[in-house]
């Protein structure tokens, strides 16, 4: 008998087409107790009032001057707001309750993979004897955490296919850094001067930056008819200047890579690596693995595969993973299992070593931890056939809402997709007027969280949609109806300039993106 | 979508305009409706040599960052500095307020070669 996923949706088996639970996956929109508009922290500040009170224990109090040296002591104290605690807590549990966030309900926001996060995750991460644990603290005292984190990279090698790891990046632009510098040392090595990176039209923003960041030149390679990477233009830029190919497979357009095994067979040839990014790993987990497609580096999400919570900017977790010809170069100290010899020797069975030819660290301790714990446990709570059955949920979901939209909106690569896909307004524009960013909106009023619009880049009016495996059928439906009026609405007198309106429902309304933008006041006290 | 005549046009929708030996060059009405509210303009530094097709700048706006590509080759001789401050200006007059630079053309005749305003009209109804 196997373990039931944690955090699946409906694991019922069978479905009734039509059986509908009204309301299902969307929030209320309308926040808990009014809409009047929240105070910064610093409108509830009274000077001299504190959060804390401590007894005097007859500890001697010792001032700043004689603790920080002079070069590093401000001159002013920071002006911190200074409020109650009972203050402190109310203002943000307010500003808590005027959020969207995936614990209300649907968020299917393309490429971001925010599924369901499981609460038994949490616990395990609050369990004292990983909290109370300070990151400096000697092996000796700390096996049990580098028991977690060597078991979680073997586990994360297993399902990628790949023969080590490093868990330290903070996250995916991170990881995708890091994986480039691993390329970088890799080709130093061996001696070989490469300049360019490969990577698709269709690829995420991050993959251009952390390019240049990296310290080579992109060169963009153009996707097909097909919605995939066009192997002959690859092979057109294919020379001994390129260092290699940076892929998501699924692609951004939730296609799979059909050529990947030709792609990987061209890089290789001009000595060239190829780097996996992880974005769209939930699509196969337990199905195919990157490893055996021919990627060198694979950078992955926790936060999103691996259901720790984001949505928020952090922390995530961007473990890197590589073949083993680049084993020696990860970043370190690294946790490893000791030799046989040590353990004996130290009675510790787990101790931190240094790849002979590091590329250093890429975090400031070994990265963040309480997140990794999470997707450690949520790999546990799953197993291997839990997690097989993410990524098939994952992909009929998708393709159900794919199908199901299809009669209103246009997808413009009419094939089964992976997990997530790719729908545009297209169509509906030319007839009514109605834009992606006019959907995205007026589905915050439905109750849910919009999808990721205008990208990838390479279709008009994109919406991109991922259900993800945590939604049941009944929110399916529930998400696809309200899409469908939308358009509909659309059409018919006032409908327009009421999804230009949108949202009037939420705390906040249409935001002036672009004021915003020219005019930024990035602090409290920046304003005019 | 305007389009006025008078003009020349790219396939990468830039405008040209024969300014007294000169090429004042900027992105078309079809150009900043797709882009959205612009926020930023990166100007080409005068002075530059420029090759026709080769990217002299940047338009961004909350959706995406598009390069603006130089429609003949010659030498960056006035920038709009306006934009710096009014980046909005390529949306509200693209044609007049919004103009990018003007090129020195090493071609006088370069401009002749590019789309007249039919054709490029024919290319964004398509």
């Amino acid at each position: 008998m196997s373990a039931r996923p944690a955090g699946r949706g409906d694991d019922s088996g069978a479905t009734t087409p039509g059986a509908t639970t009204p309301g299902a996956g969307r929030s209320a929109s309308a926040p808990l107790i009014g809409r009047e508009h929240e105070p910064t922290i610093f409108e509830f500040s009274h000077p001299g009032r504190r959060s804390w009170s401590f007894r005097d224990t007859g500890v001697p109090e010792w001032g700043a001057e004689e603790l920080v040296p002079d070069a590093f002591r401000r001159e002013e104290p920071v002006p911190l707001a200074e409020v109650s605690e009972r203050d402190l807590v109310a203002h943000y549990t307010r500003l808590s309750h005027r959020q969207y966030s995936v614990d209300l309900g649907a968020y299917p926001l393309g490429s971001c993979t925010m599924k369901y996060n499981p609460k038994v995750c949490d616990e395990v991460a609050g369990l004292p004897g990983l909290t109370r644990v300070h990151p400096g603290a000697p092996a000796s005292l700390t096996q049990g955490w580098l028991e977690l984190l060597v078991r979680l990279e073997e586990a994360l090698c297993a399902i990628t296919g790949m023969a080590a790891a490093t868990l330290q990046p903070a996250a995916g632009a991170a990881g995708e850094l890091t994986g480039l510098l691993l390329m970088r040392a890799w080709h130093e090595q061996g001696g070989r001067q490469r300049r360019r990176v490969i990577i698709p039209d269709s690829a995420h923003g991050t993959n251009p930056a952390s390019v240049t960041l990296g310290g080579y030149e992109v060169t963009t390679v153009p996707s097909d008819a097909r919605g995939c990477v066009d192997l002959a233009a690859l092979r057109a830029v294919l020379d001994e200047e390129v260092a290699g190919i940076m892929l998501t497979n699924p692609n951004t357009l939730g296609l799979f890579e059909e050529d990947i095994v030709e792609m990987a067979a061209a890089v290789h040839e001009v000595g060239g690596l190829l780097y996996y990014d992880g974005a769209n790993l939930n699509a196969i987990l337990g199905v195919t693995r990157p490893g055996d497609m021919g990627f060198d580096i694979v950078h992955m999400n926790l936060h999103k595969t691996f259901a720790t919570p984001h949505g928020g900017g952090g922390p995530g977790a961007g473990p890197v993973a590589v073949s083993p010809r680049l084993v020696p170069f990860l970043p370190g100290p690294r946790p490893v299992r000791r030799a046989p010899e040590d353990a004996d020797a130290t009675g510790d069975a787990y101790g931190w070593a240094m790849p002979p030819r590091s590329i250093g660290r890429v975090h400031g301790w070994h990265g963040n931890a309480l997140v990794l714990a999470r997707a450690y446990a949520y790999i546990l709570a799953n197993g291997g056939d839990g997690l097989r059955q993410v990524a098939d949920a994952a992909v009929l979901n998708a393709n159900w809402l794919r199908q199901r939209l299809s009669r209103t909106y246009d997808i413009p690569f009419d094939r089964p997709s992976m997990h997530e896909f790719v729908a545009s307004t297209s169509s509906l524009k030319k007839r009514t007027g109605l834009r992606a960013l006019d959907v995205a909106k007026r589905l915050l009023e439905e109750g849910f969280h919009a999808p990721t619009v205008y990208f990838p880049l390479i279709v008009d009016e994109a919406l991109m949609i991922e259900p993800t495996e945590t939604e049941s059928p009944q929110t399916l439906e529930e998400l696809a109806a309200a899409l469908e009026r939308i358009a509909e609405a659309a059409g018919t007198e006032g409908g327009l300039d009421d999804a230009h309106a949108a949202p009037r429902t939420t705390p906040v309304g249409r935001v002036d993106e672009a004021r915003a933008a020219r005019q930024l006041i990035p602090t409290y006290d920046a304003r005019p | 979508m305007n389009v006025p005549e008078g003009r020349r046009y790219t396939q990468d929708h830039e405008w040209a305009l024969l300014d007294d030996g000169r090429v004042r060059i900027g992105i078309t009405d079809y150009a900043q409706d797709a882009l959205g509210d612009v926020v930023f303009v990166q100007l080409p530094e005068p002075g530059t040599e420029v090759q026709a097709g080769s990217a002299i700048g940047e338009v961004e706006s909350t959706k995406s960052v598009s390069d603006v590509y130089a429609p003949v080759s010659g030498r960056v001789v006035e920038v709009n500095t306006e934009l710096s401050d009014t980046p909005q200006r390529l949306n509200e007059d693209p044609y007049g307020e919004g103009w990018i630079c003007v090129i020195e053309p090493t071609e006088p005749g370069a401009v002749e070669g590019l789309m007249e305003a039919s054709a490029y009209s024919e290319l964004i109804s398509g």
